[in-house]
């Protein structure tokens, strides 16, 4: 059985070095934050490897299928007898896959950033804002009930919000971070929608109970929620559609990605953890976390699961193609490869053979943390080296940054899906899934898989090759020092290695182990395109030509418009400002002031009239007082004697 | 324990204030007793517990009666529930801190705190009565000082302000009264809340008395469309004003229109719970709307107060235990929240002379302590999980998921919307006040928070993180006390 | 020679009556007003003698109210004159027109 206190552990040291350097982290922990963190987040890793490996190898596997327990359920809060949140540890082999890449990515950045934040002042505030990512991060993916998962889903919204806007006298860092929270936010209305909805459906908010009550067919919860319908879709595919609009909406997906780019404005080592490796994942894991029900109760939602991953894929793979920014570019790649796990999602089918998508999907998403977190590490080591992000201030690279060059090419490769490297393998099996289910997105996979060579090595033929590095005048520090190389080399073993991994034997959708099946001619395909990108990458931009300049200008209004981003933003930026802003908010301003304060103040003068005009009857005439008095008595006396009697 | 001491102390406190010597006295007179009046809370929070956990399960605790007018059947009955433990305990810590952020109040400090200690007075009196009557008489209490806070120690339009808002005030308790005489007379010559909680009250009765009472009460909890004192009293008041108002006065009104109105004729409730709903869901969203055009500090809180009181609102309406729990939550999240955030507005104000947010920028790096509690605050008003805010609006969401139909579930969507117009209207304003660069080259000599700034603000967040964290110690105290107002109206 | 009846005493007390109100209302002077006044007092007096004499001639309780009357008609003419007397020192003039500061 898992130990509940170990477990509970692995979240609650980064919590702890988030609240010590919260509180105390300007006067006592000045110099020694990072350190500090650094080592409660290494006793969390090894906690976290010490569970996977007695999970994966000790407890876990019963009867040849892998076990799911909650060795810790605490109710947080109660809405009535039946129904409430509850904070648990759910162990299953995601849950335990999750902890390791977390941790461990998070292990790496934070080694990282001891040297690239060096001498910031907000040291300790940023050590701690990772801390609480990496507390929300592992909570989340701890998470036994629905509502935990929202929460910690927020909690990681808000520290991916904090650390983006880290460079807060930066506007575009400002605008950029609250950019991400309220686009995430809009995404987790539909999420907590979706919430209120299964929750109603069948009683619960714990994913065990609710994944049971809704997948057997024939029981009374799943025929209500099959049942029940709005608009002629069913409660429960309306349920797990607003869910996964949730998880598009952190996992960047189209059309809800526009925030993903712009948080690039974050220090790199917190693109490399938050934005790249673990949270914008966290839509892929929520699907997953609710697989059961996608799957057997609403295929129809895994179908547009499957649509917006792949139509992300392409579409964010054709725009990485045309930007300058490096991590830009690596946003998009992000966003396109969490397209992948998508729509691998997408074409899977619940249990055995059929589940090969969702075995997949999860394993790109273990490689992708491997090389992802790679590149924007090697990213920063070469912002860090030139101080720009821009492609043109770069190039010529490979001398000046040697180590931060071979662990960057292994992860171009890896992303490439050049066999051996790890993305080789993942990818494969997300396009034989594709391949079975789904042949329209199939070739949408491979045109994307092509396209991602194609980029990912103009990026690194234009920073490591393309021209001789001419330095810009600034006093230059070396490659950064043993704490910034020491994450790249062992990402980059990661990234080399973890394909070898016979992932398929641990993570699957029904607990049983499936055989990773290799077809060596399936595979020829793939690995032709990618590398016929990897050589017109070469030849557009390994030295310096006019080439690049010259397909740009034939592709003149497509190559713009996706220079452009497709003006996605633009559209959003119309949409909040004219529509929000005017055509809601100033109404809605306007209407408060001058029709309801109006109305009060109308109350208000007509009271004041009125008076004014009665006012005139007291007109200090003490003789007018006199006839208003007779008048009112020969009133009064008529009437007492001819109408009162 | 004796309730009496809840009226005894700050009474004592206030008379104590009106006798000292010099500034200095009243102040530390004063923080001496809020201090006092947050033990108290805490010791009746305890002896409650203590006493619910020997199995004690009547609906009031330590009652008292007094008789006081016999011929009309009024008497001083002083009772507790779980409600007004925690409206109580929301009134000491927003007095306490209330108390604190008026340190430099220079003109005629006396006057100041004496008004100050009335209306927590006031406040304590409210929560702990049971004879309507009496009720009634607290409700009035709070009201005056409220007036001469603002005409005397505001800002700006004051005399407009206090004007509008004691007139508007006024206006609801008149109503309000009506409201009461109906039912001490429709209920055997009683104003005794458990008394007439006995009777049953024919239907066309509940159906003239129970919008008298409700808009009554609406008007002092800013129900849509009696709403606009709030933004012109909030920002003309004083600081300490402005959160006694928010904290503890919006919630006088939402206490009203649960305990009496809803408890007491619980037909008129089903009645008109469509017409509540609809009022507060359009005032959930199109108070966050009009937030978002709003320039000025103060005019920003209050009009996200108006949204979200309109959510205590709505879990009234929704008529389901778990709404009106959550409803009860929202009141002191919001209570402690609001309070906070208009002491954060005063710290600043103090500094900087303005609470226009387009001529502020990086307050961050200046007042970091400021900022940060800026940020809590801000966090909380969206709605972050941790914090208060995300546990009420849950809980009413939740809540009002159970009613099965699509009013319901369209209001219920209306006002969950809003959490993302509250993103935008808060991370804009803390976007633009304590991000970006500084604009203004005379801020960089600013200073952070004093002491008593320090500890005021403390003590808010201490409250928010406790309900926002564990939340089911709140819940727990408040469930039973919403249940049996659900029985009443399910006519158990 | 005819004895006068209950007619003609209220028939001169109505007279009185009206010629006081007609006075108070016409006469701009402060003092003639309070004459007026006067007048109207006393007509009210004639009155109460004549139903007495004539509706309960044994008892005594019209006279009382004409003594009390009297009396309270002196008191009120003390008051009223001294009112007057201030305005006069305040306004130099103790003519009503003149005298209309009590006003809103």
């Amino acid at each position: 059985m898992p130990n509940a206190t170990i477990i509970a552990l692995i979240p609650l040291l980064p919590l702890a070095g988030f609240v010590l350097l919260g509180l105390f982290g300007r006067k006592v922990f000045r110099n020694s934050s990072g350190i500090l963190a650094t080592v409660l987040l290494l006793a969390s890793t090894v906690l976290a490897l010490y569970t996977a490996y007695e999970y994966f190898f000790v407890y876990g596997k019963v009867d040849s299928i892998y076990q799911k327990f909650i060795p810790l359920q605490l109710t947080w809060l109660e809405f009535y007898k039946g129904l409430s949140i509850d904070m648990g540890i759910y162990i299953d082999p995601i849950s335990v896959m999750m902890l390791v890449v977390v941790t461990f990515v998070s292990l790496m950045v934070h080694i990282y950033s001891l040297g690239y934040m060096k001498g910031e002042e907000r040291f300790p505030v940023y050590y701690s804002f990772l801390g609480l990512f990496t507390f929300s991060m592992l909570g989340l993916v701890l998470a036994s009930n629905i509502f935990q998962i929202y929460i910690f889903w927020e909690l990681v919204g808000v520290s991916s919000f904090l650390l983006i806007g880290y460079y807060y006298d930066k506007p575009s860092a400002v605008a950029a971070c609250k950019k991400a929270f309220i686009v995430t936010r809009f995404a987790d209305l539909g999420f907590l929608i979706g919430i209120l909805i299964l929750s109603f459906c069948s009683g619960t908010l714990d994913f065990q109970t609710l994944i049971q009550r809704l997948t057997v067919p024939g029981s009374s919860e799943f025929n209500t929620a099959v049942s029940y319908s709005f608009m002629g879709v069913s409660a429960i595919t309306w349920g797990a559609a607003l869910v996964f609009v949730g998880g598009a909406g952190k996992s960047a997906m189209f059309p809800l990605h526009i925030w993903l780019p712009d948080a690039m404005e974050g220090p790199t080592p917190v693109s490399a953890l938050i934005h790249a490796a673990t949270m914008v994942v966290a839509g892929v894991f929520l699907v997953t976390r609710l697989f059961p029900v996608f799957a057997i109760t609403t295929p129809n939602t895994l179908v547009i699961v499957g649509w917006v991953g792949a139509v992300s894929a392409i579409f964010a793979a054709i725009i990485a193609c045309t930007q300058t920014d490096i991590k830009r570019v690596l946003a998009y790649s992000t966003m396109s490869q969490i397209g992948y796990m998508m729509f691998a999602l997408g074409v899977s089918k619940y249990g055995g053979e059929a589940g090969l998508g969702f075995t997949a999907s999860l394993f790109h998403l273990f490689t992708h943390a491997m090389f992802k977190a790679l590149l924007f590490l090697a990213a920063g080591a070469v912002i860090h080296y030139v101080h720009s992000n821009e492609m043109k201030d770069m190039g010529g690279l490979r001398k000046q940054l040697p180590i931060t060059h071979i662990t960057f090419l292994i992860a171009c490769l890896a992303i490439a899906g050049v066999p051996p490297f790890a993305g080789f393998f993942s990818k494969e099996e997300i396009l034989l899934a594709a391949y079975q289910n789904n042949i329209a997105i199939y070739y949408i996979a491979l045109i994307t898989s092509g396209l991602t060579a194609f980029y990912m090595f103009r990026l690194y033929f234009n920073i490591f090759w393309s021209k001789p590095y001419e330095s810009h005048g600034e006093s230059h520090h070396g490659e950064g020092g043993f704490v910034m190389m020491l994450p790249l080399v062992l990402l980059a073993i990661g990234a080399a290695a973890a394909g070898f991994i016979p992932f398929g034997e641990y993570v699957s959708s029904d607990g049983t182990p499936l055989k990773s099946n290799f077809h060596l001619q399936f595979s020829i395909a793939p690995v032709v395109l990618g590398l016929t990108g990897i050589f017109t990458a070469m030849w557009l931009y390994r030295s310096q030509n006019d080439r690049p300049a010259k397909i740009a200008a034939s592709l003149n209004g497509f190559y713009k418009a996706a220079y452009h981003k497709f003006y996605i933003d633009e559209v959003y930026v119309f949409i909040t400002k004219k529509i929000l802003f005017n055509l809601i908010g100033k109404p809605a301003a306007w209407f408060d002031r001058n029709v309801v304060d109006g109305a009060v103040n109308l109350t208000g003068a007509t009271t004041q009239a009125i008076s004014v005009g009665i006012k005139k009857i007291q007109s200090g005439k003490v003789q007018q007082y006199a006839i208003y008095f007779l008048a009112g008595v020969i009133v009064l006396a008529a009437l007492f004697i001819y109408v009162w009697k | 324990m004796n309730l009496l001491l809840l009226l005894i102390v700050p009474l004592l406190t206030a008379l104590a204030v009106l006798l000292s010597a010099n500034g200095r006295q009243v102040k530390w007179l004063s923080f001496i007793g809020s201090l006092a009046q947050l033990a108290l809370a805490f010791i009746l929070l305890y002896t409650f517990e203590e006493e619910r956990a020997t199995g004690n399960t009547a609906q009031m605790l330590f009652e008292q009666r007094y008789p006081l007018f016999q011929s009309l059947n009024i008497s001083l009955h002083f009772g507790v529930d779980g409600i007004s433990v925690v409206m109580i305990l929301l009134t000491a810590f927003v007095s306490i801190a209330g108390v604190l952020v008026s340190w430099n109040i220079e003109k005629m400090t006396k006057e100041f705190y004496f008004l100050l200690l009335l209306l927590g007075l006031g406040a304590y009196g409210f929560f702990i009565s049971l004879d309507l009557f009496i009720l009634f008489f607290f409700l009035e209490i709070s009201v005056i000082p409220k007036y001469l806070l603002i005409g005397i120690w505001g800002t700006g339009r004051k005399e407009y302000s206090a004007n509008k808002l004691a007139l508007m005030l006024m206006g609801g308790s008149a109503l309000i009264l009506v409201g009461i005489l109906g039912l001490y007379f429709v209920a055997g010559h009683s104003f005794d809340l458990t008394e007439i909680a006995k009777t049953t009250i024919p239907g066309n009765i509940q159906m003239i008395v129970f919008p008298l009472l409700f808009v009554g009460f609406g008007v002092f909890t800013a129900l849509f469309p009696l709403h606009t004192w709030v933004p012109d009293g909030h920002s003309s008041a004083p600081t300490a004003g402005s959160m006694f108002l928010a904290g503890i006065s919006m919630k006088l009104g939402g206490y009203g229109c649960l305990r009496v109105a809803t408890y007491l004729l619980p037909e008129g409730a089903k009645e008109y719970a469509n017409i509540i709903i609809a009022l507060s869901a359009i005032a959930i969203l199109y108070g966050a709307f009009a937030t978002m055009m709003q320039k000025d500090l103060k005019y920003i809180n209050a009009y996200s107060s108006v949204s979200h009181v309109g959510f205590s609102l709505l879990g009234i309406g929704m008529l389901t235990q778990t709404a009106i729990t959550g409803a009860l939550i929202q009141m002191v999240s919001h209570g402690l929240m609001t309070a906070l955030f208009f002491a954060v507005i005063g710290m600043i104000y103090d500094r900087t002379h303005t609470r226009m947010v387009a001529e502020m920028g990086g307050l961050m790096k200046v007042m970091p302590f400021i900022a940060t509690i800026f940020f809590i605050v801000g966090l909380c008003s969206l709605g972050l999980p941790g914090l208060s805010g995300f546990v009420a609006e849950m809980t009413v969401l939740v809540g009002s998921w159970q009613n099965n139909d699509v009013f319901h579930r369209v209001a219920t969507i209306a006002a969950a919307m809003s959490i993302v117009v509250t993103a935008v209207y808060i991370l804009r304003a803390i976007a633009r006040t304590a991000m970006g660069p500084i604009k203004n080259a005379a801020f960089l000599q600013l200073k952070d928070a004093a002491w008593n700034e320090k500890l005021a603000a403390i003590i808010l967040v201490a409250g928010i993180l406790s309900i926002g964290i564990a939340p089911n110690w709140l819940n727990e105290l408040l469930r039973p006390a919403a249940e049996i107002i659900m029985n009443r109206i399910a006519g158990k | 020679m005819m004895e006068p009846g209950l007619y003609h005493i209220l028939f001169i007390s109505a007279a009185l009556f009206f010629i006081g109100v007609y006075g108070f209302l016409t006469r701009r002077n402060l003092i003639t007003m309070l004459m007026s006044i006067e007048l109207i007092l006393n007509s009210v007096n004639l009155n109460f003698i004549a139903f007495n004499k004539y509706l309960w001639p044994g008892k005594m309780d019209g006279l009382f109210f004409v003594v009390f009357i009297i009396a309270i008609a002196a008191a009120e003419a003390a008051v009223a004159i001294a009112i007057i007397i201030n305005l006069y020192r305040s306004h130099h003039s103790i003519d009503v027109v003149n005298d209309e500061d009590l006003k809103y």
